[in-house]
Order: structure tokens, then C-alpha cells, then sequence
């Protein structure tokens, strides 16, 4: 990464940073990519020269977000998603790292392509891209990858993503393996006989609209099974995206039970719910399914409980030939590098959940899960920052959408949370106007 | 023990005589068969073979008269031959079958092939089996003594005994010693043997593997459990490390050849941390550039692997010795 040349202050701003609770009044100064100095007042102490000053206007001054959660299309499908195309939607959207997912073509499943993907985001020099490794040879469920080597080549976790490892024993094995590297893995809880063809919830709204549906008990059915693998093998896990009250109980118990649990939950499942599909718009057409308006009314209550560690945008980019089909043949998935920020400052407008507690979330929480030095406001952390300001309305034009496929939920919505600017190790890469 | 080979054949003669004891069991079937003084005394008496076995005419006749059958269910060319040199060095008449090919493969069982062995009135039976307890369900079914060369995953004792041989003899003891026993721990009767024998010697021992080659209880058994290579074999006197089959190199215990090599072979960097008077053993055949370097199996100043081979004909041979005695007592 280049490294940015004069120092900066940014001033009179509202501080938050989830890893020392503070929100309040501040300035930050960076120098050579990294903070230099917190200041817990929105002015400057005098004597201060030779520096960019940055007036913030007393907007919200953060860590720039952590998405664990991000596809795009390179290698193998450039025309869906490129890494620079998502790495400047990341950048506009506040988002300063990004993991990627190892279900490309070929899969992330060897060192060398560890290697390929890191090298790529050093050459496009906007946000850091991190790599997670798959956890089996081809996503194929049952031969481990080479977990170790990819681990030290800089893999952050190991995932076969949309494909859950059903063979019991390869996942044991898989997490006993990751676990002597002190790997994290990650598992989608999907039964996947019972979700086999489904495209909704099933209910009363999708059997109105003829659409085959999964209960959403199945991903509970998928996730005891998966939290009883972690108290046989005592691994960490991270659970992929829950999406339902029931899942919300069955973490709370587990980590009653002690495991080393971590959960997350898309931002789509915690502001749409199942009505959104009611005009069958395949930008609703998510995987996992839209849930009840209970269930999401619980998965926002347990990020504001804590039970749930990380938000993902859970990007997935998928362009118009494969969107624009009857709702149940259309490609599955979101984009949501650029609304990720926006639409957690609407949980907060909406539901008062503080903003803290939901920054937390996309920074500090997700940096110490899989080791990054980034995530907060301390001196000697990465000057990856974003300034935001939480009140502005805008609405998502599809012009304004910067990854190459435009399947964005949010379009045309009213979001609040405008971001101003976004730093990378000391260095702009994006300003609003 | 003997710090100077005797030369004098009669000598020698004498020194293996007085040596001789009854083994503590009619069997020999795994190692807490042993006790510590037993252990000492098979030791001493191996010691006193390993002098014999170095001179033109290694023929005895304490077993002059007995009939050895070695039933080896599973191929082992250096275990089945190391015991029919034992046997033959002691004076007694050997017998191979190999029943694979034979009246198994016909349908017939286990038990119908001890019962028929035993018809045949054998002295000494040496089994090895891909059955763990195979061999204690021969040794209930036969009049005569069972050695258990390998049964399953199991126990392979006299594996465990000339490990111990070695040891001492190039240490000139076991106990205070620190060994880390290395690879593939859940599917290895040689660890199995070797940490009740390390243990009842007085060594501390340290496993060291993935997660999915040991056994999640394995911390149980009086040992200490490493996952890093590198911090479980630091400071240690001897690494013992095991063979890992082929087919659980593609994907099902670890991903790749590989990847195991590079974190659970052992090479000059990660020997580097350990004590500088350290020992290589490996039981064999070993998988060269899997889990071993070339570099450190062929260095005769680190790597005890070709004494091992010798060290396992003499402790097979106090073993038979022992037991034939007990025969006559």
C-alpha cells in the first residue's frame, strides 16, 4: 500500500470506538498510515503545525468497517464483480477491509490462490482485502484443503461458504485441524435436504405467492448439529449468518454452555423481512430466504443483546441476465458494500439501538476475530477511518451504485447515514462530492 | 548395560545364562504386561544378545526343541523376519504363515485358525493382526504363549522394548529422559506401546500431531499434548517419529503430503530446536519427505533408525527367551 505523505488532523469530531467504549468529542491525528494520537476534545492542543487539518463539523469519526462477508467475481467471473470494482463500492460505502469469499473459480483452496487474491488487492491500493480459504478441496465436503499453508499464507478463515459441509465427520475433523493452527472457521447452518429448491420462508406469504419454502426451523436443525461438533472438538466457530429467533436461542445456550461461539447475521435479515418479495423483486431473492417479521424483530434485538458478534453486507453481486427471471429462477443474493453503513445507522434511528453497540459489530468485533490491528481508535492501529454523518437522508440511485452489478435492495429507498470520507492507512480513497 | 562387548564365547555364554529369567506372564501381549524390574531384567538379557548377534556364530540352543509359528495376518517383511531371526539365533524351529493368502481368504476364522495351529502343538505363537485384540483372542484360545507383534491400533510391545533398548543404549538410560513421539498418535500402536513403557521407565513423553492424529483423551495418558512441532519437540532428548499411511494424507485426517511436511516433518530447522544431544528413532518404513527428512534418517550422529532394526532381533530374542523359560518353570 502507498503510504500517505503529510500527516493529517482530523478535528472537532464525534469520536466512537467501540474497543474502548468512547463516544464522544475528539480529534484523531494520523502519520505515516497509522494513528498517532487520540484526543479526547474536538480542538487541537495549540503548538500543533505542519499538518492537513480535516474539520469533521462534528460528524461521527470511526474505524472503518470490517466485512467479513464479500464475493465478487474475480477470478472467474470479472463480469459480475471485479476486486477493484468492489474495493471502490467498499470504499464509498466506509468499508476499509474486506474478506473475501473462497467460492471463486478456481476455488481459494491452496496457498497459491491465497497468494493471488492478496497480491491483486496490493496492485488496486484502495481498502485491505483479506481472503478466506475454503475449508474442503473444491467445496467438495470432504476432503480437508490445506488449511495450515493457506492459514500462513494470510487466509483470515476457512469457509465452504453456501456449501455446508454435511458429512459430520469431515466437519469434526475440519474444525479439530483448524483449530491446532488456531484457525477460525466458519459454517452456514442450511439443511440442505429441506432447503433443497426452497426460494422463501415458508408461511403464509409464500405459499400466497406460490413460492416453494424452507421452514426456518431447518436452520436450527442445521445449527445444533453444527454447535454439538464444537463441544465434541472444543474449536472456535463462526456460525454464518443466523437468521431466526430459534438460532438466536440455540447460540445464547450454547455459549451458556461455554463453546466459543461467534454469530453473525447479514444486514438484510435485520431491515428486510419476508413482505419485501411481495412484488416477486429478485433483489429480494436471498439465500438464506427473507424471514418473518418476528424473527427479524429478534435478530435486532440480539445485536443490541451482543448475541450477535458480526454484521456482514453479505455482498453478492449478480448481474441483470441472471437477476432479471421469474423470482424463483433468479440468482440468489444482495450487493451491499455501499449500504452496509447506512443501513446499520437506520437500526440505529429506528430501533435506538445505540450507535456503539452497532458500529462494534462491523469494527472491533469482527478486527479480533480474525486478528486485525485495525477496528479502532488507538494509537498504532491502521488510520483506516471513516467520517459519517449520521443524519443525511439520500436515496440509492442505480447510478450512484459502483459495483458492477447493480442488485441492490436498498435501490431507490431512503437511507440516513451519509459517509463523508473514507481513510485507508492515512490515505483518502473516498470524499462525498 | 554392558559397557564393553564380550568377545570370549563362552563368556558371553555364561553372561546370557545368568541372565535368563521367567517371563512375569504366560503371554506376552502388550506393554503393562510389564513391570519396571521386568523391563530392567529383559533389557539386561537383550544387552547380552545384542553381543552374541555381533559375532560369527550367533546360534544358541535355549530354545532347542520349540516350535515358533510367526502368524502374521498382515505383510511385515522386517517385523516377521526380525522374529524368525530371533527364533532361529535361539536354537528353535520357525514357522511362517501368512493365512491372508491362505485358509482366510477360504472363509475360515480367526478362532478356527488358532484351534488348528494349536492341534499342531506350538510352543510359541507370534501374531500380527489388523484387529486390535486380536491377539488376546488367539492368546485365550491356544495352549501355548502368544507375542503380540501388532495388533490393530492396538499395541505392538516389542516394538515399545527395543525402542527402549536403544534408547538406553545410547543414552545409557531412560528415565529423566524427554521424548516426543511425533505424527500420526490415534492410529499407532507403536505410541500406544511406547508411552506405558516410557512411562513405567521414568521418561517424560510428549505427543505431538493435528488435532485429528491425536486422540482427544490422549492428555490422559500421563503425556503432554503439542500441536506445534516446533514447542513439542524444544529441549527434548529423543524424537520418535511414526509413519503416516498414504491414505490418510489426501484430505480425510490432513490435507495434503505436503502441508503435513511442512508442519509435522522433521527437518534440520525444527530438529534444531531440540536438545542438542538428540535422537531420531523411527519405527519403519519410513515415508521419506512426508514425515521425515532424508537428510536426518541418513545421519548416523542424530538417527538411531538402523540400530532399532539390530536392537529389535535381540530384544525379540530376550522376550522368547524369557518366555520359554517360564514354559519350563
Amino acid at each position: 500500500m502507498l503510504k500517505q505523505t503529510q500527516p493529517i488532523a482530523l478535528v472537532n469530531a464525534r469520536l466512537i470506538d467501540p474497543e474502548s467504549n468512547y463516544d464522544g468529542p475528539g480529534s484523531l491525528i494520523v502519520a505515516d498510515g497509522v494513528i498517532t494520537q487520540v484526543i479526547h476534545s474536538a480542538h487541537l492542543p495549540s503548538g500543533s503545525s505542519d499538518l492537513k487539518v480535516i474539520d469533521c463539523d462534528g460528524h461521527v469519526l470511526a474505524p472503518g468497517l470490517i466485512d467479513l462477508r464479500v464475493k465478487t467475481g474475480e477470478p472467474g467471473a470479472e463480469p459480475k464483480e471485479t476486486l477493484k470494482s468492489a474495493s471502490l463500492a467498499a470504499a464509498a460505502g466506509g468499508v476499509t477491509s474486506m474478506v473475501v469469499q473462497p467460492d471463486t473459480d478456481p476455488v481459494i483452496d491452496e496457498p497459491a490462490m491465497v497468494d493471488f487474491i492478496l497480491r491483486r488487492a496490493r496492485d488496486i491500493e484502495l481498502v485491505h482485502v483479506y481472503p478466506a480459504g475454503a475449508a474442503t478441496k473444491g467445496h467438495n465436503g470432504k476432503k480437508m484443503a490445506e488449511i495450515g499453508l493457506m492459514h500462513d499464507a494470510g487466509a483470515v478463515y476457512f469457509t465452504d461458504v453456501e456449501h455446508p459441509i454435511v458429512n459430520s465427520k469431515t466437519l469434526q475433523r475440519v474444525l479439530s485441524y483448524a483449530n491446532g493452527f488456531n484457525a477460525l472457521v466458519a459454517h452456514r447452518p442450511k439443511e440442505p435436504w429441506l432447503s433443497e429448491g426452497a426460494v422463501a420462508t415458508s408461511g403464509e406469504m409464500a405459499s400466497r405467492m406460490g413460492l416453494s419454502g424452507v421452514s426456518a426451523l431447518a436452520e436450527r436443525i442445521a445449527l445444533e448439529r453444527d454447535l454439538a461438533l464444537v463441544e465434541l472438538t472444543g474449536a472456535r466457530l463462526l456460525v454464518d449468518q443466523i437468521t431466526t429467533h430459534e438460532s438466536v436461542s440455540a447460540i445464547k445456550r450454547a455459549r451458556a454452555r461455554g463453546l466459543e461461539v461467534f454469530a453473525s447475521a447479514s444486514i438484510n435479515h435485520l431491515v428486510f423481512n419476508e413482505y419485501d418479495i411481495g412484488d416477486y423483486r429478485t433483489f429480494y431473492r436471498l439465500d438464506p430466504p427473507l424471514r418473518s417479521e418476528n424473527d427479524r424483530l429478534a435478530l435486532t434485538d440480539a445485536l443490541a443483546d451482543g448475541v450477535i458478534d458480526v454484521v456482514v453486507s453479505n455482498h453478492s453481486p449478480a448481474p441483470a441476465e441472471d437477476k432479471r427471471l421469474p423470482f424463483s429462477e433468479a440468482t440468489a443474493g444482495a450487493i451491499g458494500l455501499q449500504t452496509l453503513l447506512p443501513a446499520l445507522i437506520g437500526l440505529h434511528h429506528d430501533r435506538n439501538i445505540p450507535l456503539i453497540d452497532l458500529l462494534r459489530t462491523v469494527t472491533s468485533n469482527p478486527a479480533n476475530l480474525i486478528g486485525l490491528a485495525a477496528g479502532r481508535l488507538s494509537v498504532g492501529a491502521p488510520a483506516d477511518l471513516v467520517l459519517v454523518d449520521i443524519d443525511a437522508p439520500f436515496s440509492l440511485r442505480e447510478k450512484d451504485i459502483l459495483s458492477k452489478s447493480k442488485n441492490s435492495p436498498f435501490e431507490n429507498r431512503t437511507l440516513q447515514g451519509k459517509v463523508e470520507l473514507t481513510l485507508v492507512d492515512g490515505r483518502i480513497v473516498y470524499q462525498n462530492n | 548395560m554392558t559397557t564393553r562387548a564380550l568377545t570370549d564365547p563362552q563368556a558371553l555364554r555364561d553372561l546370557i545364562e545368568s541372565r535368563l529369567f521367567a517371563f512375569p506372564k504366560r503371554h506376552f501381549l502388550a506393554s503393562q504386561d510389564l513391570d519396571p524390574p521386568d523391563i530392567l531384567a529383559l533389557l539386561d538379557l537383550a544387552d547380552a544378545f545384542v553381543d552374541l548377534n555381533r559375532q560369527t556364530t550367533k546360534k544358541l540352543d535355549i530354545l532347542k526343541g520349540r516350535t515358533q509359528v510367526n502368524l502374521f495376518f498382515e505383510n511385515s517383511t522386517r517385523t516377521m523376519s526380525s522374529f524368525e531371526l530371533a527364533g532361529k539365533r535361539l536354537g528353535a524351529d520357525t514357522v511362517n504363515m501368512n493365512p491372508r493368502t491362505s485358509s482366510v481368504a477360504k472363509g475360515e476364522t480367526l478362532i478356527d485358525t488358532a484351534v488348528t495351529l494349536n492341534a499342531m502343538k506350538p510352543d510359541l505363537l507370534v501374531v500380527r493382526h489388523s484387529a486390535s485384540g486380536a491377539a488376546e483372542l488367539l492368546a485365550q484360545k491356544v495352549g501355548c504363549s502368544v507375542v503380540n507383534a501388532g495388533d490393530g491400533q492396538h499395541q505392538h510391545p516389542t516394538q515399545a522394548l527395543l525402542d527402549m533398548l536403544s534408547i538406553r543404549r545410547a543414552f545409557g538410560h531412560v528415565d529423566s529422559l524427554t521424548v516426543a513421539i511425533c505424527g500420526d498418535v490415534g492410529h499407532s500402536r507403536v505410541a500406544r506401546s511406547n508411552v506405558i513403557l516410557l512411562n513405567a521407565m521414568g521418561a517424560n513423553v510428549r505427543l505431538v500431531g493435528p488435532p485429528t492424529l491425536i486422540p482427544s483423551d490422549a492428555d490422559q495418558w500421563g503425556v503432554e499434548v503439542y500441536h506445534d512441532m516446533r514447542e513439542g519437540i524444544a529441549g527434548v532428548d529423543v524424537v520418535m517419529m511414526l509413519r503416516l499411511q498414504l491414505e490418510r494424507m489426501d484430505g480425510a485426517f490432513i490435507p495434503s503430503a505436503r502441508e503435513y511436511f511442512r508442519f509435522y516433518g522433521l527437518d534440520r530447522e525444527k530438529l534444531s530446536v531440540a536438545s542438542p544431544n538428540v535422537r531420531v528413532m523411527h519405527p519403519g518404513p519410513m515415508n521419506r519427505g512426508v514425515e521425515i527428512d532424508s537428510e536426518i534418517a541418513d545421519d548416523l550422529s542424530v538417527s538411531l533408525i538402523q540400530d532399532q532394526v539390530e536392537m529389535g532381533v535381540a530384544a525379540r530374542m530376550a522376550v522368547l527367551a524369557s518366555l520359554a523359560a517360564r514354559l519350563e518353570a
